[in-house]
């Protein structure tokens, strides 16, 4: 009884001694990650000296090494919503329906191939990607479009939906793979085409994993700097074609990091662009998060 | 059988096979149902009524490795035929799965979703037969206010009576149903009771059974299965005051051992 009744308070003290470590390490990665964005802040807030964030989010011009400077990153955001929309058009039927194609009606075997390529294309260093941009696409482009650059808006975007399809498609794959067998015998016993079943039961019934897979790869693509580095063509202007060159957030911050002097103006410019870019980011997440809430995933019904 | 001379066969089922891969789970069943009967399979876990059942509508040609042998005829023609069209076999074949399997959608939907996809469109048409078929599987006092209330928020046993509406509502010719009363209170079971009772005057009606007072209450027919064997059939009195064979007796007297 007491020998009993001691190792179950060891016990307890055990487990709470793992509540702590457990609460440190969350607690710490919970720091860091508050104090880089603290740091982002801190170094991007004192461009709103010099601008207003009005004329910062709306100005039309980035000049940011004239005399006098001109802040304005409103083409910047143009050109990443440009091309993370047009990445999306691409990437979003694509790895839908290639998820439901191989959730839905490749066999198992084919799956089980075809799957694990998927998933590896998400492992392709996206500069990896962006050269191929460069040395293939680029020229493809410039010759069959008789274009003065290949760089532009439009190989940015198929290069960025290169990059979200294996998350759009493996993440949803998941989610429709996971639609209980039962709702799809219930519907194939009333009559309904395999298509009908796909169209009706599954995909709504998978509705909260698709959307949360389709926002993480906008939200991807938006984020992405190395491939819209290297094949977006880095003009700072409001794009007026699908073949204009254009600067996104990302690249614009990535270019001229090296070359801003410390603490500058233009050094703050690029920590404000980057919060406006991670307001963006967050937005995305947030969005995917609230969704996969909303529509939760629903299973068979359990008695 | 004496009682069902002169009824037509809705189907038959000749010398029928059925392999899980390299497992046989029914073995050369020969059995008739016919229209406007209720006809009981029973027999205990495992035997293969549920393997049957879905022979029927074919709804095990979605079991990979899996494959039949034999014939199953709907009125004289054989459902395994290349011609045969399984989507239009199984409107004509209608289904209630052992666990309720409602969609994850409105009440409403849920029943009209048969109708939509036979291409029903008008809207007051699919109203009308949404209520007359919850009337009609006894649901309808209980959901007419929240008809467009998510399905998943019912009770097991009034998403067990939701799934059967589901499949009334198409107006199937036959119809299985894998033990639809195992969830629901005793109460709800005598509404489903009264409902196949009710039923069987339009439909040709299949049940799964593991309740032996239910059998002999609303069957005609009773098929008893033992190991993926049929051991007896006959009209359900005769098989529960009369059976020919000692295991049978044994099983609806519960002594099987
Ligand atoms: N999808 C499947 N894959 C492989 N074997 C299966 C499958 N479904 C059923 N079986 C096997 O086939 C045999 C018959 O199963 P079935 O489901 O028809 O039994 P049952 O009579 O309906 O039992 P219960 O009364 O428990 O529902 C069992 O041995 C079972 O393990
Ligand atoms: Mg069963």
């Amino acid at each position: 009884m007491k020998a009993s009744q001691r190792s179950g308070q060891s016990r307890r003290r055990k487990e709470k001694s793992i509540r702590i470590l457990f609460f440190a390490v969350a607690s710490a990665s919970i720091l860091t990650l508050s104090l880089i964005i603290i740091f982002l802040f801190m170094e991007g807030v004192p461009i709103f000296e010099k601008v207003s964030l009005k004329e910062f989010i709306l100005g039309k011009y980035w000049y940011p090494t004239y005399d006098p400077p001109e802040f304005g990153i409103f083409p910047l955001i143009v050109a990443s919503l440009a091309v993370t929309a047009v990445a999306s058009l691409i990437s979003i039927p694509l790895g839908v329906m290639t998820a439901a194609y191989l959730a839905e009606i490749a066999s198992s075997r084919l799956r089980e191939i075809v799957k694990p390529i998927v998933e590896l294309l998400a492992a392709l260093p996206s500069v990896v990607i962006g050269f191929f941009g460069m040395v293939v696409v680029a020229p493809f482009l410039q010759n069959t479009f008789n274009l003065a650059t290949g760089l532009n808006l439009f190989n940015a975007a198929l290069m960025l939906a290169f990059m979200s399809v294996p998350t759009i498609c493996s993440i949803s794959e998941d989610a429709i793979f996971s639609v209980p067998k039962e709702l799809k015998e219930a519907s194939l016993a009333l009559g309904a085409t395999h298509w009908e079943t796909i169209w009706r039961v599954i995909v709504p019934a998978s509705i909260s994993g698709i959307s949360t897979a389709v926002i993480l790869g906008m939200s991807r693509a938006m984020g992405e700097t190395m491939v819209v580095l290297m094949v977006a063509g880095g003009a700072g202007m409001i794009p007026t074609s699908l073949f204009d060159p254009v600067r996104p957030l990302p690249a614009s911050i990535a270019a001229e990091m090296a070359e801003a002097p410390f603490r500058g103006d233009h050094y703050s410019a690029l920590f404000a662009t980057g919060i406006v870019l991670f307001a963006f980011t967050l937005l995305f997440n947030l969005v995917a998060d609230h969704v996969s809430n909303k529509y939760r995933q629903v299973g068979a019904a359990t008695l | 059988m004496d009682a069902d001379k002169g009824r037509a066969k809705k189907m038959v089922v000749k010398n029928l096979s059925f392999f899980y891969g390299g497992s046989k789970a029914l073995t050369d069943v020969s059995l008739d149902f016919y229209a406007n009967q209720v006809t009981a399979l029973i027999g205990p876990s495992g035997c293969g009524k549920s393997t049957l059942l879905r022979c029927l509508n074919r709804m095990n040609d979605l079991i990979p490795y899996s494959r039949s042998e034999g014939q199953v005829l709907l009125d004289g023609e054989s459902i395994y035929d290349p011609k045969v069209d399984v989507v239009s076999l199984r409107r004509r074949v209608g289904m209630v799965f052992q666990k309720p399997n409602p969609f994850p959608k409105t009440i409403f939907e849920n029943v009209a979703y048969g109708l939509r996809v036979n291409g029903v469109k008008d809207r007051s048409t699919i109203e009308q037969k949404v209520e007359d078929t919850l009337k009609n599987a006894a649901l309808w006092e209980e959901v007419k206010e929240r008809l467009y209330d998510s399905a998943l928020g019912l009770s097991g046993g009034q998403q067990q009576r939701l799934c059967i509406a589901r499949a009334l509502a198409v107006e199937p010719e036959v119809v299985l149903m894998d033990e639809p009363a195992s969830a629901l209170d005793p109460i709800a079971t005598q509404k489903i009771e009264e409902l196949i009772h009710h039923l069987k005057k339009c439909y040709t009606i299949i049940i799964v059974t593991h309740n032996m007072q239910q059998a002999a209450r609303v069957s005609d027919v009773t098929a008893f299965f033992y190991l993926g064997k049929l051991i007896e059939a006959g009209v359900t009195d005769t098989i529960f005051t009369r059976p020919k064979l000692k295991q049978t007796e044994e099983y609806i007297t519960g002594r099987f051992g």
